[in-house]
């Protein structure tokens, strides 16, 4: 066996052991991700500050320009830097192993950093006001693409260098028996990406040639392959943040899943049904059969619905037993109220689950709902649900996981500890009032991507109501307020890198430390309540159900009064 | 903090399912298939199921079309740019043409009868935004939607643009009455 050059470093204050290039490339990843968050965040504010019909900040054409920027800073750059790094971190730390073709990694990193800044100035260059979706024939500047594709190869890379760490792993019996949840969790993104991003290039390559002129895309088919780029992309996220709520709830409160197998089966539902949902964006498209609508918007039965159901129960269901086993068993919920909410890592993941289930969840499946679609297509309702699933969920979840990596990954104590503790608060629920307001607006017909509600000097201009107004303000608020919750988490990140003590590295050594197997699970029967090991997640779970019917018949009983469209 | 280690059973499919998570798993499945079945019973039961009538079409076809039906049916003009209004019998085909950054022409129906709306865009994609009922259906180029419309209440309507289709994208609303 080939021995590679390199150094392990066991953090004394996890217990993770960090191989060297492997630590410096998590580093580097966060750290882009970081910038472009900050730069999606200055763009944010512009975005809010003119949808807020009293303030309507910026020109249209310069609205238009920030509102693309906006979307690709930070649902694709500030994603994809971030999940690269978590990927990283869940094969070389998580298995004491190290990374697979580290040049080769390094190589992916400056692609994905020169097409993100390639993308980047093309929008800033103007005339590449597209939006994220860059529906043809609308075009942007061929470099515009370009950036995309770069990015896109660039994070390609960094998956393969991942199933290669795993590879490598395996090979060199770094760890014993199966992979751990977390890893499995980041494999099922990792594979995700893969598809994902195949689309990508099948169809983003088409365009930017279609940009120089050189072929022609049919705009119906570029919208659905784009999809498949569009939102598989955020099953990314999905499955990427899932695995990320199972490792701070091992690592703060040391749970551990109720069962493998249903996390794991879980994880796989995703992989194989996850990708079905560019038909979510094709509802109220013309050419598309109904059959072919009904079978892919439900994931072929919701069963990718039904992963995320189990994971909502398991993972507060995890922790809720780890609870119960320090003690906290008095009644339904003594566990939750004792848990450290004091801790951002903790609070911001648990604020993250509930906002990403009840806004996020329950409103996807009512969107994604084929007739229902008709009532929500590219409203504002279409940005409320997204952000509660991207921002509350994944941004959230990865903010949280920042606190957590300050100390551990980038050896500095945290400034400002208190505003940390209150970050995840101000951020998650300022989000929560924002999506909960944009749904409100979109619900009364408000436009998503548009720059005036008012139709200032449009002869057949329409009044909305005075509510969608108030919404819209009420969207400015919020908007103003999490940004500002934004705006804390980079002070405080950046601000311990630079400004926090150093702490100590703890020891190296020229070789890892093999992973053992958990102990045996102790059995579980002993606590909660009537064979029940989580009986207080079972209440939640069901409280979650039940809005969830409500809100989905609500949708019905209204869509039932409309029009007669056959 | 057995998730962030390999299991202590190597093969985690046969590990044990706890009730809790077996009584969920039964319950949201049943869920699932009520959410599925919803659909699928809406088309056999429900009255607003979009169509998926549609034809391939170039700008210059589809305008030809509109051109026509316009033509036809048309009985007053509004604002300065004189916008025909156009008032088809029940049953008739009905054109409209998106484009940027205005439709054309208006549409006036009558309540509780039937039309077949022809929809499509002569450039970019644009959206048809029924206001307030709050009816979103996506026009792409290319692509002739036909839409079977039973208006059920009258009053003058807001048709809004929303996809964006360019600088002018909020100057692009319009009208449609319903007597």
């Amino acid at each position: 066996m080939a021995t590679v050059a390199t150094t392990y470093r066991t953090c004394p204050r996890s217990g993770l052991q960090f191989e060297r290039q492997a630590e410096w490339l998590i580093k580097a990843h966060a750290f882009m991700g970081v910038v472009w968050l900050l730069i999606g965040g200055l763009l944010a504010l512009g975005v809010v500050l003119t949808r807020w019909p009293a303030v309507r900040w910026l020109e249209a054409p310069t609205f238009y320009q920030v509102l693309t920027a906006h979307g690709l800073d930070m649902l694709i750059f500030w994603i994809i830097f971030f999940e690269i790094a978590v990927l990283h971190f869940c094969s070389s730390t998580l298995l004491r192993c190290r990374i697979a073709t580290p040049k080769l990694a390094w190589l992916g990193f400056v692609l994905m950093v020169v097409g993100s800044i390639v993308n980047n100035v093309a929008v800033y260059q103007g005339g590449s006001s597209v939006m994220m979706t860059s529906y043809v024939p609308m075009m942007a500047a061929p470099s515009f693409y370009l950036g995309i594709i770069l990015f896109a190869v660039g994070a390609l890379i960094g998956c393969g260098v991942f199933f290669g760490t795993l590879v490598v792993a395996r090979r060199e019996k770094t760890y014993e028996g199966s992979i751990p949840l977390v890893t499995f969790g980041a494999m099922t993104a990792a594979i995700i990406a893969v598809f994902t991003l195949l689309s990508g290039a099948l169809i983003i390559v088409p365009a930017w040639l279609m940009s120089m002129g050189l072929m022609n895309v049919d705009p119906l088919i570029y919208r659905t392959v784009w999809w498949a780029l569009g939102h598989s992309s955020q099953q990314i996220n999905v499955a990427t943040h899932v695995s990320v709520w199972y490792l701070v709830a091992a690592v703060v409160l040391g749970a551990k899943p109720m069962s493998e197998r249903v996390s794991r089966m879980a994880f796989l539902l995703y992989i194989l049904f996850l990708q079905l949902a560019s038909a979510h964006h094709l509802l109220a498209d013309p050419g598309v059969s109904t059959a072919w609508k009904v079978v892919n918007t439900s994931y072929f039965m919701y069963l990718a619905v039904l992963a995320s159901m189990l994971h909502g129960l398991t993972v507060p269901g995890a922790m809720e037993v780890a609870q119960r086993q320090k003690g906290y068993t008095k009644g339904l919920f003594e566990w939750l109220r004792k848990a450290p909410w004091g801790n951002p890592v903790f609070a911001g993941v648990f604020i993250s689950i509930i906002g990403f289930g009840f806004l996020g969840g329950i409103t996807g499946v009512m969107m994604g709902t084929e007739q229902l679609n008709l009532i929500i297509h590219n409203t504002i309702y279409v940005p409320g649900h997204f952000h509660a699933t991207v921002v509350v969920g994944t941004t959230l979840t990865f903010m949280a996981l920042t606190f957590y990596l300050i100390p551990v990954l980038f050896k500095r104590e945290m400034i400002a500890p208190k505003l940390a503790q209150w970050q995840p608060y101000l951020f998650g629920l300022s989000m929560y009032f924002f999506c909960l307001v944009m749904m409100g607006a979109g619900t009364l017909g408000v436009s998503r991507r548009h720059w005036d509600m008012a139709f200032q000097g449009a002869a057949l201009a329409y009044e909305w109501p005075g509510a969608a107004y108030l919404m819209m303000g009420l969207v400015g608020i919020g908007g103003v307020a999490a940004i500002v919750g934004g705006a804390a988490f980079i002070y405080i990140t950046v601000g311990s890198l630079l400004w926090g003590k150093k702490l100590d590295g703890g020891a190296t050594s020229a070789q890892f430390t093999p992973v053992k197997r958990a102990a045996p699970a102790v059995v579980a029967e002993g606590y909660g309540s009537s064979g029940f090991a989580a009986p207080g997640t079972f209440v939640l779970a069901m409280v979650f159900l039940v809005s969830f019917v409500l809100y989905y018949f609500i949708n019905w009983k209204y869509l039932s009064t409309l029009w007669g469209l056959s | 903090m057995s998730a962030i280690l390999p299991p202590a059973e190597r093969l985690w499919y046969k590990h044990p399912i706890d009730r809790v998570e077996g009584t969920w798993l039964a319950i949201a499945l049943t869920w699932c298939m009520i959410l599925f079945f919803m659909m699928v019973g809406w088309h056999i039961w429900g009255k607003q199921n979009l169509s998926t009538e549609t034809y391939r079409t170039t700008a210059e076809q589809y305008m030809a079309k509109a051109q026509a039906a316009t033509e036809k049916y048309q009985v007053r003009t509004e604002t300065d740019q004189e916008i025909p209004v156009v008032a088809p019998p029940p049953g008739a085909d009905v054109y409209l043409v998106a484009r940027m950054w205005s439709f054309w022409p208006i549409i006036e129906l009558e309540k509780d009868k039937t039309y077949r709306l022809h929809l499509s865009s002569l450039d970019y994609n644009h959206g048809f935004s029924l206001q307030p009922a709050n009816i979103n259906i996506q026009l792409v180029p290319g692509f002739e939607h036909v839409v079977t419309v039973t208006p059920n209440q009258s009053g003058t309507y807001g048709l809004v643009c929303n996809e964006y289709c360019g600088l002018g994208h909020h100057m692009m609303v319009s009208r449609l009455y319903v007597k």
